[in-house]
């Protein structure tokens, strides 16, 4: 593998996000290993990273500055990055695994016809074939996904949080500005806003103590018999996405990639599967006690105390030794 | 508006101990209880909703075995006009094939809109939906969770991290990858499925459609399927309810939490 590591990186509003250091930094480590040169590429004012030291975690940094894409489009980025992986032929692509990577990627592969792994918690090279890790049922399984064919190159989306971002060298951080290609078409979408889903009446953010409600709750009418609980614990109540979609709590209550990250003293999961959507929030929370009566469930992997049991079962107990 | 929704059939795996079979490539799931994908439901929905509001016709589509028309009965009952299983013959297939073999029959049902679900509940790989509207050349955004017709175009609310939604305005046709919680998918009766069997559901089979070779090799392969690591996890509270609440109490006490 001779050709570049190339890193899609993504920016809201001027700022880099925190999942392309971590691309970065992974590709940081796969061109160390193959000796090859890591080039990013940056749709965006130029500005707003000269302040950061993100360019200088790359080699070369390919910076398209254009007043007319200033906030994201998928097809802009799409042609950009299938202009320049059709001249440069990269060895590897990474793209976040994040709502816009999980556009821009398959879009990708679909117009350069090279394959894609979605969703990778680790990229391996073995005997100099490219092995991609991956989880299936919501993390209750992993698998190494092969290439059929990856002379051409391949692309990668990678799960938010995989890799640190700490303790990894600078590059020669290079700033090569390039020109939209000539020939790009009016895309047939565009940025209108964004739009800040908001605070409710309680913030779960700044809660020591987390009741955190998840799918294993079964129905709204027994959600009552957990805020309870979470009274005489003197908690905050927070849950998982289902909860919210299902209309059972508001939106305000959710933690994960899609809702609020929490750094509570406790956060105490009932009835949560332990998807990265979810645990991805619950990065920063002090002790983990996980309550699942599937006793394989995923959530268990990344909690510090585990109960295999029924959550209501659990519930009652602490209740009833609180009264004591 | 007529509109497309792909829907796929997934196992149940809740509380079920996954078995990696002897070639470690496969999981066995013929055993398993099956249901729609969670995030093929609301898209349904969705596209259901949209019908009512705006007229016109949807179709279901899967590809599949005869198990798989369950999910596009399902899908009738909700109150899609007709359904297209399109059979595999139970070849290998990954998110790229499957994305072909669609396309190959989408392109000729007459349509302004196609919905898929984010994801799909077993291999969790998103990658059908945009693959899809790529090679239908279609615009595309993936991850919405509200949709509001405007004219030829569709305005979309797209999740992003951390609470915050993009909004986006789509030529029309257009492909959206739905995301749960859209809508609130309607509840269907043993008797509605079995009424909605007189819709029309065609099978098409996948050697018909002309693709080639090259479409139907999966440009990625599964080498190996394994079980997380047993270490590292969570230190596991056992005993009695009232023993582990104890101990649970103690340990939120010790972590700072006043109780
Ligand atoms: C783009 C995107 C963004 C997302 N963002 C988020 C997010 O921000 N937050 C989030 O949470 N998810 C998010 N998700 C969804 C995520 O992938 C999972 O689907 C979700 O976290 C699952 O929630 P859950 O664990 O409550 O439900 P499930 O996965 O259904 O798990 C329920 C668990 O409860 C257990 N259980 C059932 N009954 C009982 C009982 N009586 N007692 C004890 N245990 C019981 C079961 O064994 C199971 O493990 C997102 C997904 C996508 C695609």
């Amino acid at each position: 593998m001779t050709g570049d590591i190339l890193v899609f990186v993504e920016q809201r509003a001027g700022s880099v996000r925190e999942v392309s250091y971590q691309l970065l930094s992974k590709a940081n480590q796969i061109c160390a290993e193959l000796s090859v040169r890591l080039t990013a590429v940056f749709i965006g004012p130029k500005a707003s990273f000269l302040s950061s030291d993100f360019y200088k975690k790359a080699d070369r940094v390919l910076v398209l500055e254009d007043e007319r894409f200033g906030d994201f489009n998928c097809e802009i980025a799409r042609d950009v990055m299938v202009g320049i992986i059709k001249e440069q032929r990269p060895a590897m692509v990474l793209v976040g695994h994040t709502p816009w990577g999980m556009d821009l990627a398959p879009a990708i592969a679909a117009k350069t016809g090279l394959p894609l792994s979605t969703d990778c918690v680790d990229i391996k090279i073995e005997a100099g074939k490219v092995k991609a890790v991956r989880q299936l049922y919501g993390g209750k399984l992993f698998a190494r996904v092969v290439f059929k064919d990856e002379s051409k190159g391949c692309i990668f989306t990678v799960r938010p949080g995989s890799f640190s971002v700490e303790g990894y060298p600078d590059r020669m951080g290079e700033i090569v500005p390039i020109e939209a290609p000539k020939d790009l078409p009016e895309p047939s979408s565009r940025f209108v806003e964004y739009v800040d889903t908001g605070a409710g009446e309680v913030d779960i953010t700044q809660a020591e103590l987390l009741v955190s409600i998840g799918r294993g709750v079964g129905e709204k009418e027994r959600i009552e018999e957990i805020q309870e609980l979470a009274r005489i614990l003197g908690g905050v109540v927070s849950c998982s996405r289902p909860v919210v979609d299902k209309g059972w709590l508001p939106k305000y209550h959710q933690v994960g990639t899609s809702g609020k990250s929490v750094k509570p003293k406790v956060y105490l999961a009932l009835g949560i599967s332990g998807a990265f959507q979810h645990v991805a929030g619950i990065a920063g929370a002090g002790t983990v006690i996980a309550v699942n009566k599937d006793k394989k469930a995923p959530i268990f992997r990344v909690a510090d105390y585990g109960v295999a049991d029924d959550l209501f079962a659990f519930s009652d107990a602490i209740k009833k030794a609180l009264k004591k | 508006m007529d509109i497309v929704v792909c829907v796929k059939r997934v196992p149940f795996t809740q509380e079920v101990d996954l078995e990696i079979d002897r070639s470690k490539r496969f999981v066995a799931t013929e055993s398993l209880a099956h249901v729609i994908n969670d995030w093929d439901s609301y898209a349904v929905e969705e596209a259901i909703l949209l019908k009512e509001k705006l007229g016109g016709e949807v179709t279901a589509v899967t590809v599949g075995s005869e198990d798989d028309e369950e999910v596009l009965r399902r899908a009738l009952a909700m109150g899609a006009d007709r359904a297209v299983r399109i059979e595999s013959g139970g070849m290998p297939m990954d998110g790229t094939v499957v994305a072909g073999i669609l396309a190959s029959v989408i392109r000729n049902i007459p349509c302004d809109l196609v919905l898929t679900g984010v994801q799909a509940d077993d291999d969790n790989q998103a990658v059908v939906g945009v693959t899809l509207a790529e090679l239908l050349g279609l615009s595309h955004a993936a991850v919405v969770r509200g949709i509001e017709v405007s004219g030829a175009d569709i305005v979309a609310r797209i999740e992003l991290e951390g609470g915050v939604d993009e909004i986006r305005r789509l030529r029309l046709p257009a492909l959206l990858t739905i995301q749960t919680g859209i809508n609130e998918p309607r509840y269907v009766s043993v008797m509605g499925i079995r009424k909605a069997s007189k819709k029309e559901l065609k099978v098409i089979d996948v050697k018909e459609l002309g693709l080639s070779q090259n479409d139907l090799v999966p440009p990625t392969e599964i080498e190996e399927i394994y079980l997380p690591a047993d270490t590292g996890g969570a230190e596991m509270l056992k005993g009695d309810p009232s023993v582990v609440a104890e101990a649970v109490i103690d340990i939120m006490r010790r972590k700072g939490v006043a109780l």
